[in-house]
């Protein structure tokens, strides 16, 4: 079956593909394959590498002058003890759920369009979560007595205090990052064993080889395959809700006015879906186009996922909405300032822009016109992605810094400290993320060749 | 508190058999840097003391004079015997020396003691362990012993008890015996702990700079002396503050009939100038006036801060609280009216406060004087003063014979003269008042004496100088510019806890013995005489004053010790004096010595007022952490957030909202203050009720040999201050430079926010307190204490510990705020960390302002953690640092605390403290000695916060329990509790249903701070109830 270059650009202009006609399944073994064996790097790859590089090597400095000289160096003090490096957990953490979302729920609800994007989305959200598990340990007093957290046996005969919403995390996270790296790794195993069969150098075969975990594409595997599978999405699917709202429980379960609200859970979970995507929007649209992936990852896809958005989006701006109702509506001294402050105070401006980044700006994925523009989208995610990490910044630091005693209120500033290992992070997910597109087959063969047999049969029908 | 007898004779009898007189006993080894010179004095002394090495060198000395000799004492050092000397000796001991832990401090002391009896002044090398076969009595390691001491400030003597661990002060109390304490205690007298270990402290006995021995100094002045001889001690001028010990005045005496024509200087920075010659106006002599404001119905404090300031302010702060009883007594309680022009910690007490101009007080004060017949001509009031004239001449008039009116030091002597004929007229005196001969040795108006001195040097007529714990050259007023004029002196010598800004311009520098080091008397405010009793041999070889005066007399070189008890076995205590003595030391105080009371008149008539100089005033404070300035290089004290300001590390120029608006400044930009030709820069702070058209600034900073803390803090006034006007100079010029300095504050916001204002503080006039004594829980939700999902735990069994703190009586001053931090072992964090909101206080005095913004009512909240029953602290954090004990106390387990900080933020009193870098000092050999040994030193990266003294409390139930018996209320006092003046604390087992705190609570007046959040605090409040004046209150003033 040739491709007709003609047919398949119009199909490119086409909502509602999710794939461009014409695919063969030698096709896209090639395509895909070839990606990672046969291309040189682009350029734009190198680019993006170096400069991740330097980032990493930002988290490096952060790391050895926080070990160094101590948390001082950030710029925390007693009213705001949590600065941004528990925004920046949130906010990853958040990233980290639009993978998990994609491969295991939509996989659930039989969306076939998640093929092309969910092994991309969940290498992101691996990588997100693995910065975002950075922050609780670094912003310890003494991070080198962490493994107190865990339940091991021990000769003190103490526990952790199971009470703390802390210690949920731990497990909630934990459990959320095994299990994500697990379905992910799952879900590559087919696509494994197809690069140990198309490689050439001996190296590369054995690597992939031994990955594969001797896959040879028998029924009886992908019948396994297919049940594991079903099974692990299966429990996946709770963990995405569970691991936000715990973090959420962070907030909730204290007493500071600001936190102290019963919204928090599925509002953190609809904002955690809403960043998540705009993060996989972020980063899908150049890397689409840098390595021509338009008959793979096709309109289609970045509609649907603006629709999620604009969906999400609309979540946590009713959220926004109940936190200034329920401020007035308390009748609550403490929460109606809090909310006055979150207004006018000295960090009005991150509010207000909140509201414009998550509020104002995704109104404009109602329009088609909009959700079909790539760098419409791109720009519109990478605001979204700024007002996600303001919002957690405002739910953090302001509802900290003025809370009941107004001697004892204070501000908190960032340091370059602070920046460098915000940075730096940035750098860590970019960095694995970079290896990951040069090493790893970025779209799922197995699942797109799926895809193609069913589309040939309902040409066929 | 048990205070045990300190008799250091018998101590010393045991130890020292045989030891030859004069020796001072060894009970600490002091930690010495290997290189210091003061070892080197040491050395040198002790061997030549045993190998007579210097009475060569003296003897090769004795022909020469002058400069030459000091050249010679130099080349000497280069010859082969002296070199040897130190290279031998060094070595040996510095391995015993450069690190003292805690194992080889006791080793070091178990051998120091065991051993001083037998080998006298020869340090043993440490190998020669011997145990406490002998124990020295009543040395019980673990234990701590109270020895009864004073504190002088000013000259005068505030009564303490200073608790000693294995030989180590470690914590001052005031001492319940001593008039000027009553068991109380400032945060100066709580701070002297860190003065005696600061490792700033002058360390060596110095000539020009270089390191030499105490013999070379006595030689040096008794040479200088013999030639003063001739003359009659025409050239000799001895400084010193103002004296009031016995001993030293004696030896002074004995110094100036040596030498008739010597002159003995006393100068005070904070100068009582207008005191003295209020009373010589009023009197025609000198005269003390001490008070009683607790038999006083009617308080009038003229811009008279008395309840900080002063010899006498922890008495006198007593004294007034026993008035403010709302609790027990609201119908006994007093009324206060402040005139004044800086606003001050009185000022926020007073039930009635009138901003006026320095200036204006006098014009306020002759119109009183008037009402009550007394000749004293000054302008009319305006219509304002004139309500407040008619109101107070009305309470006065209706109180007669129990009113106290209180002048401040700023005031004229005419103001203070004129306070004097009001007591007379008002019947006051020997009651509210109680005049007495002065306490000091020597009064005199201290300025005159000083400008008479700088015209001396100028004219050359000094030839022998002795400034005795002195540092003139900072604080002498600029116009005389002493501190050149100093080194042109022949011979001058400084005694001084510090090589300050003095001993650098003096030819000799010898250290001081701190009040804890040295034997000293001195005298209280009325007159009492204490014994300066020290807890600890000099760490770096200090003198006293009365060493260096028994030099200068040619008298034998006597201890600090013997030159004391002589004296007093010489001042009829001779009959039975081995057993009075021991009395003396034990009480800290010679019983029933109080000054008797004079009987005198004050005149009625007095000169015109002097017509009122234009323009803006300055006026120069007391800083009430630094002093002087002494105090600069205090750590503790530098970073104790300011009575009403709240700045640490600096002083500023403060000024009403309205006058800073006027010349358009904001908080933190730096102004040139011009006056008399000099000038001074330095930072703006806006202070509501400051009087109007009027800058104050504070003395005590800017110091340029203070020490590695106190230098370049805050700037410099005394080179604005001139000796004409020290207190009050109208007329300066103030001018932005167009440069801002941030300022260090703890607290940035002053209202009691909200939309409604916050219950924080809650207040009622008396009327309203009588009419619905439950106003404090008015328009307040109080849960019921069953309003939880959850069992209750039961705490009616056992102790439950619970602090209940008076608002009514807390005047501010932040002595449980230091006491705190000498008690737990609280890091100082410096100015930046201060400023980026990092203090460690366990306490905090939170001060807000309500009402109006010239002149708002100032209100003081001491916050610590209030150790709630339902903690919101401890179910958040994740690996269970943070428990509560079943004597309901929020205990903190260092070793387990991973600094989550999830506690901190999810503390609604935001009273927890996070060590963000590691700010505790574990290397200064020093700082570890006076560390409390029952407290952890915290690490980086740990939580901590208020224990409700948890130390204390367990010290005192194992005894009790070892004794089978219950704790009494009482026995246990939490350092805040136990420093605070007016007893505002009380703290104790809420299960016993006779025990202070419980009373307490059960007053009405209770309330819980953030109560309605159901945490259930231990820490309680009582509300403030203010005794307000119907006349005044109409006009909105109060």
């Amino acid at each position: 079956m040739a491709v007709d270059p003609q047919f398949r650009e119009q199909a490119l202009g086409q909502v509602g593909d999710m794939l461009a006609p014409g695919q063969t399944f030698a096709s896209i073994d090639q395509d895909i394959t070839g990606l990672v064996l046969n291309k040189k790097a682009p350029k734009a790859w190198w680019l993006a590498i170096f400069v991740s590089g330097i980032l990493l090597g930002f988290l490096m400095l952060a790391i050895s002058g926080l070990m160094f000289y101590g948390l001082g160096i950030w710029g925390i003090n007693t009213p705001v003890g949590w600065g941004i490096a528990i925004v920046n957990m949130v906010w990853w953490i958040g990233i980290g759920h639009a993978g998990t979302l994609i491969s295991a729920i939509l996989f659930l609800f039989g969306q076939n369009w998640r093929v092309s994007i969910n092994r991309f989305a969940e290498a992101m959200t691996i990588f997100a979560v693995s910065a975002a598990g950075l922050f609780p340990v670094l912003h310890l007093g003494r991070p080198w007595m962490v493994y107190w957290f865990f339940p091991y046996p021990n000769t003190l005969n103490m526990w952790p205090q199971f009470r703390s919403p802390l210690m949920w995390d731990v497990f909630a996270i934990s459990a959320y990052v095994l299990t994500s790296a697990m379905f992910w790794y799952l879900g590559m195993i087919p696509d494994l064993a197809s690069m140990r069969d198309r490689a050439k150098p001996k190296i590369q075969k054995v690597l992939y080889g031994i990955h594969a975990l001797g896959w040879r594409g028998s029924a009886l595997h992908w019948h396994r395959y297919e049940v594991a599978y079903t099974l692990f999405a299966g429990l996946a699917t709770p963990l995405v809700i569970s691991v936000h709202s715990i973090v959420a429980l962070d907030f909730a379960t204290s007493l500071i006015p600001g936190w102290h609200t019963t919204i928090f859970p599925p509002y953190f979970v609809a904002g955690a879906v809403f960043s998540g995507f705009a993060m996989v929007l972020t980063l899908l649209i150049p890397v689409r186009r840098v390595y021509g992936l338009q008959h793979f990852i096709t309109l289609r896809h970045i509609d649907n996922m603006s629709k999620i958005m604009l969906a999400t989006g609309l979540m946590v701006f009713y959220g926004y909405l109940n936190e200034v109702f329920f401020g007035w509506y308390s009748a609550h001294e403490y929460e109606m300032y809090m909310i006055w402050n979150r207004m006018t105070g000295p960090y009005a401006w991150s509010f207000w822009l909140l509201i414009f980044c998550n509020g104002v700006v995704p109104q404009l994925l109602w329009s088609k016109r909009v959700r079909t523009n790539t760098i419409a989208i791109f720009c519109i995610a990478i605001v979204i992605n700024i007002g996600m990490w303001l919002e957690r910044f405002v739910i953090v630091v302001t509802s900290l810094h003025r809370d009941f005693l107004p001697s004892s209120w204070g501000m908190y500033t960032p340091t370059f400290w602070d920046w460098a290992l915000f940075l730096g992070s940035i750098g860590f997910f970019a960095f694995a993320l970079l290896l990951f597109i040069r090493w790893v087959p970025m779209i799922s063969i197995f699942e797109v060749k799926e895809v193609v047999h069913k589309m040939e049969h309902k040409h066929e029908a | 508190m048990k205070v045990q007898t300190s008799d250091w004779e018998l101590t010393r009898d045991a130890l020292l058999n045989g030891k030859r007189p004069g020796q001072p006993t060894t009970l600490l080894n002091p930690p010495q840097d290997d290189d210091t010179a003061a070892q080197q004095e040491i050395v040198f002394q002790r061997e030549a003391e045993r190998r007579l090495d210097l009475a060569v060198v003296r003897e090769r000395l004795s022909g020469k004079e002058g400069p030459a000799f000091w050249q010679s004492l130099e080349e000497l050092a280069e010859e082969p015997e002296f070199t040897e000397l130190m290279a031998r000796e060094f070595p040996r001991l510095a391995p015993e020396m450069t690190s003292v832990d805690r194992r080889g401090f006791l080793k070091l002391m178990g051998a120091s003691l065991a051993m001083a009896g037998l080998t006298a002044c020869t340090r043993q090398p440490t190998e020669l362990i011997v145990p406490y076969v002998r124990a020295p009595e009543e040395f019980i390691p673990s234990l701590s012993s109270f020895f009864a001491t004073s504190m002088v400030l000013g000259g005068y003597a505030i009564g303490l008890l200073a608790e000693s661990h294995m030989g180590r002060p470690t914590k001052l109390e005031g001492n319940e015996e001593h008039p000027a304490s009553l068991g109380s205690s400032s945060a100066m007298a709580q701070a002297a702990i860190l003065e005696m270990y600061d490792p700033d402290r002058s360390q060596t006995l110095k000539y020009r700079g270089q390191p030499v021995i105490w013999l070379a100094f006595q030689q040096a002045l008794q040479n200088a002396l013999e030639a003063e001889r001739q003359t009659g001690g025409a050239g000799l001028r001895i400084v010193t503050e103002s004296i009031t010990s016995p001993s030293q005045a004696a030896m002074m005496q004995r110094l100036l009939q040596k030498f008739p024509q010597a002159k003995w200087i006393t100068y005070d920075a904070v100068s009582r100038d207008n005191t003295r010659a209020g009373a010589r106006m009023a009197f025609g002599e000198f005269v003390d006036t001490v008070y009683r404001f607790d038999q006083a119905d009617v308080v009038v404090a003229l811009d008279a801060d008395f309840l900080n300031e002063g010899p006498a302010s922890i008495r006198y702060a007593r004294d007034f609280a026993t008035r403010r009883d709302a609790l027990n007594h609201p119908e006994q309680m007093n009324r206060m009216y402040v005139l004044e022009s800086v606003p001050s910690l009185t000022g926020a007490m007073a039930d009635h406060v009138l901003s006026l101009r320095a200036q204006e007080v006098e014009t306020f004060v002759r119109a009183l004087a008037r009402e009550f017949g007394l000749d004293a001509a000054g302008p009319d009031l305006h219509a304002e003063q004139q309500r407040w004239l008619e109101a107070i001449v009305a309470d006065l008039k209706a109180h007669r014979g129990a009113v106290a009116l209180v002048a401040g030091e700023r005031q004229s002597p005419a103001v203070h003269a004129l306070v004097h004929a009001l007591h007379d007229a008002l019947g006051c005196v020997d009651k509210t008042v109680v005049r007495i001969d002065p306490v000091e040795a020597r009064s005199e108006i201290q300025h005159e004496a000083l400008r008479n001195f700088a015209a001396d040097l100028d004219a050359g007529a000094v030839k022998t100088l002795l400034l005795l714990d002195t540092n003139i050259a900072y604080t002498a007023p600029a116009d005389l510019a002493l501190a050149a004029k100093l080194e042109s002196v022949p011979f001058s010598a400084h005694l001084g806890l510090y090589e300050d800004e003095t001993a650098v311009r003096a030819q000799w520098h010898v250290p001081m013995a701190h009040f804890l080091e040295g034997w000293g008397d001195a005298r209280a405010f009325d007159g009492t005489t204490s014994i300066v009793q020290p807890l600890i041999e000099p760490l770096y070889s200090g003198r006293t004053i009365q060493q260096v005066l028994a030099v200068a007399l040619g008298e034998e070189d006597h201890s600090a010790y013997d030159l004391v008890k002589n004296f007093w076995q010489s001042q009829g205590l001779g009959e039975g004096f081995g057993s009075r003595w021991r009395k003396t030391l034990h009480d800290g105080l010679l019983a029933d010595s109080a000054a008797a009371p004079k009987s005198l008149r004050a005149a009625t008539h007095y000169p015109a007022q002097a017509l009122a100089e234009e323009g803006l005033e300055l006026i120069f404070t007391v800083d009430s952490a630094t002093w002087d300035g002494r105090f600069a290089n205090n750590g503790w004290l530098q970073e104790m957030p300011r009575g009403l300001t709240k700045l640490t590390w600096d002083n500023a120029v403060l000024m009403a909202p309205s006058t800073a608006q006027r010349l358009g400044l904001s908080n933190g930009d730096v102004v040139e203050l011009s006056v008399g030709g000099r000038s001074v820069e330095g930072p703006v702070w806006i202070s509501p009720g400051h009087a109007a058209e009027s800058v104050s600034v504070s003395l005590g900073y800017g110091r340029t040999h203070a020490g590695a803390v106190g230098n370049g803090a805050g700037f410099n006034v005394y080179q604005i201050r001139s000796s004409e006007a020290p207190w009050v100079v109208a007329g300066v010029s103030v001018r932005a430079v167009g440069r801002r300095e941030p300022l260090a504050t703890t607290q940035a916001h002053h209202r009691m926010e909200g939309i409604k204002q916050r219950p924080i503080v809650r207040v009622a006039s008396l009327e309203q307190f009588m009419a619905n004594p439950a106003f404090a829980h008015y328009g307040v939700h109080n849960p019921a204490e069953d309003e939880t999902m959850f069992p209750l735990y039961d705490y009616s069994k056992g102790y439950q510990w619970g602090m209940t703190i008076n608002l009514n009586t807390c005047i501010g001053c932040s002595a449980c705020l230091v006491a705190c931090q000498a008690e737990n072992n609280i890091p100082v964090v410096g100015k930046e960390e201060v400023a980026n909101g990092r203090s460690m206080h366990w306490i905090r005095i939170d001060r807000y302002y309500a009402g109006d913004l010239d002149r708002p009512d100032v209100h003081h909240q001491p916050l610590a953690c209030v150790h709630c029953e339902k903690a919101p602290c401890e179910p958040v954090c994740p690996v269970g640092a943070t428990v509560h004990s079943s004597d309901g106390l929020n205990q903190m387990v260092y070793n387990r605390c991973v600094g989550t900080r999830y506690c901190a933020n999810n503390c609604p009193y935001k009273v927890r403290r996070f060590n963000f870098y590691q700010y505790a000092d574990e290397t200064t050999p020093q700082l570890k000695l006076m560390r409390n040994p029952n407290v952890t030193v915290r690490t980086r990266g740990v939580m901590e916060k208020c224990t409700y003294c948890v130390q204390r409390i367990s010290k005192k139930r194992i005894a009790a329990e070892r004794d089978h018996r219950e704790l009494v209320d009482g026995e246990v006092k939490t350092a805040c509790q136990q420093a605070c003046p007016t007893r505002a604390i009380a703290f104790g087992n809420i299960n016993d249903s006779q025990s202070e705190v419980t009373r307490w609570k059960a007053s009405p007046l209770n309330y819980a701070l953030l109560g309605d959040l159901n945490v259930r605090p231990r820490t309680t409040y009582l509300a403030k109830v203010k005794n307000s004046n119907a006349a005044l209150s109409n006009g909105g003033a109060a």
